[in-house]
């Protein structure tokens, strides 16, 4: 049997019915991921000797009853934004490259009492701004489809660590795309959940009010358990919502009779790559056949999303970040004479440029004189996006898209131009202004077998009608959850061709 | 409308932000915010008159805490990651005054 | 004739709510400590730690803006103020510009001419920051977060004050205002009451106002009436010299009687205020309005009725008394605790206030237990100490809180009731005293003083007066 092929639920059981150990589990993963790493670094921490301590750990729980659920003893990954106490927990950042939490971010923990084995810390964009993941101070990390090009951002390590079997599932950030997109460009189902549904307590802030947590899995029953354990009513997050139902595995059925899909004519337009139109068209018909009512609308608004995204998130991030200052935590520059001085060296040696160029937006568009006309106007635009999701919700269930205009890029093509690069999130970023909940799933793949995404959006609270619907379409195609075809079971040094 | 942003403007946001950029790092950063502005600016097609800002996304109000002390003497994990410490204080460059 | 200027003050007055933890976290408020003993993730700005706000905080912030007649806001919201300093842990405070929680009030004063209003402009919530230790050695500073957090008010007033005594009268309005809602203890030296002024001057009769400046650090009335002389002499010399007035902050030092410039060229002062996305907006309603003002405690004017009423004291007393919710809660406590509250009103009135003042105490530092004051009381009725004994006891009750029973008995200071043993000192006294005896029978009244102050001299006290008066009278004839 081939531990790595199955998925999180299907380990779990195997792991119930004591066919499989813990420690077989997690070193089955822990195996897979220090061959896979030198050519992906999915990893910034790799914890061997946690790994094997928390599967003991858990092991005897589970043979003692007291770890029962469906995840237990099942390895995962945790981005890098997460704390974990006493792990490091860097954000990719030099910055934090040496910091160590003092506690463990509320998901994390309801995934330890779900009895997961933490096999470490993934790889991301330096302080998840990016779409590539190539802005991590501790260098990019590779697609696993293709390793010549990027898994996408910024939870591109989660996502490559899931697609190359280095864990079983794992933990991403979503504030403007960053678990749908690279779970697209990896070919792995991501979601991102209503904001509030899992708490932030924990997660070390980008954009506060469009920050979410969710799981990045195999496929769409894992993502529905896995959510199901991260999400909670959590009362050191104020943002957090309290949800009658977290039942979210519940909706893993196969039915969309009568469901109804609308497919915003303004995401099929200019930029998107007609491969990609062609897989998404293809998914939909798919769902169709199953009895979803699919039809054509108009959403409104969606170029807007992004000059209004930027301005909103780069103003909290530019706050948000002004605790790294050398004085607390982390890095502190060696030289430097008085105070400001300090400061200004420790940021400006332990920041990244596309971190810097965020946080000189942020402070731009907040400074006296701009603030009403840059971040009020954006705010503005936000409350008109979120009315335009409302009208549209008034209509259809689900809103079905792409995940992103395009397949994953070449690695370093895409940093030089900015503003380009931030087109690629046109169809997630106006989910995380709404609030919405959006799943990304694996359609197809491009002329070069790199993975194809399709995204469903949901109206608040309504991640249980996207489960189902992408549940529908995994039941309709038969699809299976399938190992990177190119990068295949050999690490060789070839594995690029 | 083009955006020009002027060398006084970087500077001064390099203070606001605690960031000191190169000469290189300045233009850059110029002729980045300027596109960025330009491409904010599109926003301006937009009739927003009588639009309220929308900073939470949800109706949730009043989130509180009970005014019950919870935590007690943390200071070593307070310290256990500060760059410089002296005895159970963080030690900076002297402030002014 | 030299020309008249008019000082116009504006006042921003913190004070820190007397909650038992912090504003956003479970940590303790309490003074002291070793430095950050009282701190967490949350007041002390770790990654990934999230606030969440006090609702004891909101409710004494409710209470001072509706005791000080103010409009409370019912959607209010926090928003963050960024600026780097390290005593400030996120590099921004978490406070109200947008949307404090009261607006428009105003609390009347005394002036020379008669009551006045002074305007609050609005009343917010925020954080306060932790506290720098310089050293003056090695060029460094200590960072203590143990502050950090502690829940604030401020007050900003409108420039409606002209005088430094306006302005002492201000703040001594709003301290018994707060005190008395049992919001905050308001003590300047601790820091829990600290107030910044703004000041400009101007020529009588203008009608536009003079550029202003703010000066911080102001720790105790007198500094404040200080900084505000200062001030105001700076500023119109400058202003005789043809000279500007610059709005900047300034830092009073009350030991060299001199303001000083803050400005550095990297204090851009530019906050960039933005609503706070981690805490969500505060709906209140007038429920909760009415809840809150029906929980108030008793105003001093309810106090003042209820203890002419009550305890059948003076309205002179009463108003005494209630200057201070400390006296007043002394007072009732002594007055419960022997049955006597005019003798209680009378220690207070004389013998404490008279020590307050030789010692330089505030009220809210009396540290005596109004049971001992009580004790004290009945030991005088009951013939056990005389008066003049009873003044030294309660001072030793007033500084060391004494338990004037045992003091009394420890000192040996009772009243001799002996009649046999006073007689012998008086016939001493007689004996030795012919002189004054010979006046007394002669028709000097005054003589017979002298005797008394003798016998009383001898008897270290601890004699009662009257009856050392009688027993020499009886002897005499």
């Amino acid at each position: 049997m081939d531990i790595l092929k199955l998925t999180a639920l299907e380990l779990g059981k195997k792991i119930k019915a004591k066919e499989i150990s813990v420690r077989e589990a997690a070193e089955a993963a822990l195996e897979r991921a220090k061959a896979a790493e030198p050519e992906l670094n999915s990893y910034v921490t790799l914890d061997e000797e946690g790994a094997l301590a928390q599967a003991e750990e858990i092991q005897k729980k589970i043979d003692q009853g007291e770890a029962a659920g469906p995840l237990a003893g099942v390895p995962t990954a945790i981005k890098d934004n997460m704390c974990i106490k006493g792990k490091l927990t860097t954000c990719s950042s030099k910055i934090l490259s040496n910091f160590r939490p003092t506690f463990t971010a509320e998901a994390v923990e309801n995934l330890q009492r779900a009895g997961a084995v933490i096999l470490g810390k993934t790889n991301m964009d330096e302080f998840a701004m990016g779409s590539t993941t190539e802005t991590s101070w501790y260098g990019p990390t590779r697609n696993p489809h293709n390793t010549a090009h990027v898994p996408g951002g910024s939870s591109g390590g989660s996502c490559a660590a899931v697609a190359a079997e280095e864990s079983f599932y794992s933990l991403g950030s979503d504030t403007g795309g960053s678990i749908r997109q690279p779970s697209s460009f990896c070919g792995v189902v991501g979601m991102k959940p209503t904001y509030g549904t899992v708490s932030r307590y924990g997660l070390i802030a980008y954009g506060s009010s469009l920050d979410q947590i969710g799981p990045i899995t195999k496929d769409v029953a894992d993502c529905a358990a896995v959510l199901e354990a991260i999400a909670s009513h959590d009362a050191k997050d104020s943002t957090s919502i309290a949800r009658g139902d977290y039942r979210f595995t519940e909706a893993l059925v196969n039915d969309v009779q009568g469901l109804k899909i609308g497919i915003p004519r303004d995401y099929l337009g200019d930029g998107l790559d007609s491969e990609v139109q062609e897989a998404v068209t293809e998914a939909a018909k798919v769902l169709e056949k199953c009895g979803a009512k699919v039809e054509m609308f108009d959403l409104g608004l969606v170029k807007y999303a992004i000059p209004a995204y930027y301005t909103i998130a780069a103003a909290e991030a530019s706050s948000n970040l002004e605790r790294f200052d050398g004085v607390k935590y982390g890095y502190r520059t060696a030289d430097y004479e008085g105070l400001h001085d300090m400061y200004k060296r420790t940021r400006s040696e332990g920041f990244g440029p596309e971190v810097k160029r965020r946080i000189m937006l942020g402070s731009f568009v907040l400074s006296s004189g701009y603030y009403d006309a840059y971040y009020l106007k954006a705010l503005r635009v936000k409350a008109l996006i979120k009315q335009a999701f409302d009208r549209a919700f008034e209509k259809y269930d689900v809103i079905l898209g792409p995940a992103a205009p395009t397949t994953a890029p070449e690695l370093g093509k895409s940093l030089s131009d900015p503003i380009k690069m931030y087109l690629g999130d046109i169809y997630t970023i106006s989910v995380n202004l709404a609030g919405l909940p959006g799943i990304s799933i694996p359609v197809g793949r491009d002329g070069k077998g790199l993975p194809i995404g399709m995204q469903l959006i949901g109206n608040v609270f309504q991640e249980k009608t996207l489960f189902r619907a992408a549940y529908t379409y995994e039941c309709a195609t038969e699809k299976q959850y399938e190992g990177p075809a190119e990068f295949g079971r050999e690490f060789g040094k070839e594995a690029r061709q | 409308m083009a955006n020009k942003i002027s060398d006084e403007t970087i500077e001064y946001v390099g203070i606001l932000a605690k960031l000191e950029l190169s000469e290189e790092e300045k233009e850059a950063a110029k002729a980045d915010m300027e596109k960025m502005l330009d491409y904010i600016d599109t926003l301006n097609e937009l009739d927003t008159s009588g639009v309220e800002p929308m900073s939470h996304v949800f109706p949730v109000s009043n989130v509180f805490r009970e005014d019950v002390v919870t935590n007690g003497d943390n200071r070593e994990e307070t310290l256990a990651n500060a760059p410089l410490r002296k005895e159970d204080s963080f030690e900076v460059p002297r402030t002014i005054g | 004739m030299a020309k008249q200027y008019e000082t116009v003050i504006g006042l921003e007055v913190h004070i820190e709510l007397a909650t038992k933890t912090k504003i956003f976290c479970g940590c303790s408020t309490e003074f002291g400590g070793a430095p950050n003993s009282h701190t967490c993730p949350v007041c002390t700005g770790m990654p990934g730690s999230l606030p969440v706000l006090n609702k004891q905080v909101v409710e004494y912030a409710m209470a001072i803006g509706l005791a000080t007649n103010c409009r409370i806001t019912q959607v209010c919201k926090f928003d963050r103020k960024n600026y780097f300093y390290p005593d400030n842990p996120q590099n921004y405070q978490i406070s109200q510009l947008y949307l404090p929680i009261a607006r428009d009030g105003y609390v009347e004063i005394e002036t020379g001419n008669g009551k006045k209003k002074v305007r609050i402009h609005e009343m917010h919530m925020e954080e306060d920051a932790g506290k720098l230790i310089h050293d003056e050695w090695d060029d460094t500073s200590l960072v203590d977060y143990n502050r950090s957090g502690v829940p604030l008010v401020e007050i900003v007033s409108e420039p409606d004050m002209r005088t430094a005594d306006e302005v002492i009268a201000y703040l001594e309005k709003l301290r018994m205002i707060v005190q008395y809602l049992g919001a905050s203890d308001c003590k300047l030296q601790e820091g829990s009451m600290r107030a910044d002024v703004n000041l400009s001057v101007r020529e009588v009769g203008s009608e536009t106002f003079g550029t202003r400046t703010e000066m911080k650090n102001l720790n105790s009335f007198k500094a404040i009436a200080h900084a505000i002389e200062g001030e105001r002499q700076r500023q119109i010399e400058l202003l005789e010299e043809g000279r500007e007035v610059i709005q900047e902050t300034r830092r009073w030092d009350d030991n060299k009687e001199h303001s000083y410039a803050m400005r550095s060229k990297e204090d851009a002062q530019d906050y960039r205020y933005f609503p706070e996305p981690d805490l969500v907006p505060i709906v209140i309603s007038d429920e909760w309005i009415e809840r809150v003002k029906a929980a108030q405690p008793e105003l001093r004017s309810e106090k003042l009725e209820r203890y002419k009423k009550e305890f059948d004291i003076p309205e002179y007393d009463a108003e005494i008394i209630t200057e201070s919710k400390k006296t007043a809660d002394l007072f009732e406590a002594a007055a419960a605790a022997c049955g006597k509250p005019k003798k209680v009103a009378n220690w207070i009135m004389v013998e404490v206030f008279r020590l307050m003042k030789e010692t330089g105490t505030e009220p809210e530092d009396l540290t005596f237990s109004p049971e001992n004051l009580a004790k004290l009381i009945d030991l005088v009725d009951a013939g056990t100490i005389n008066g003049t004994v009873a003044k030294k006891v309660f001072e030793k009750i007033f500084t060391d809180n004494v338990d004037p029973e045992k003091y009394v008995e420890e000192q040996g200071l009772k009243t001799v009731s002996d009649e046999g043993a006073l007689k012998e000192v008086v016939e001493q006294v007689i004996a030795a005293n012919p002189k004054a005896v010979e006046d007394y029978k002669g028709g000097k009244e005054k003589a017979l003083g002298a005797l008394m102050g003798q016998t009383m001299r001898t008897m270290k006290g601890k004699a009662d007066p009257g009856v050392v008066n009688q027993m020499l009278r009886e002897m005499l004839k």
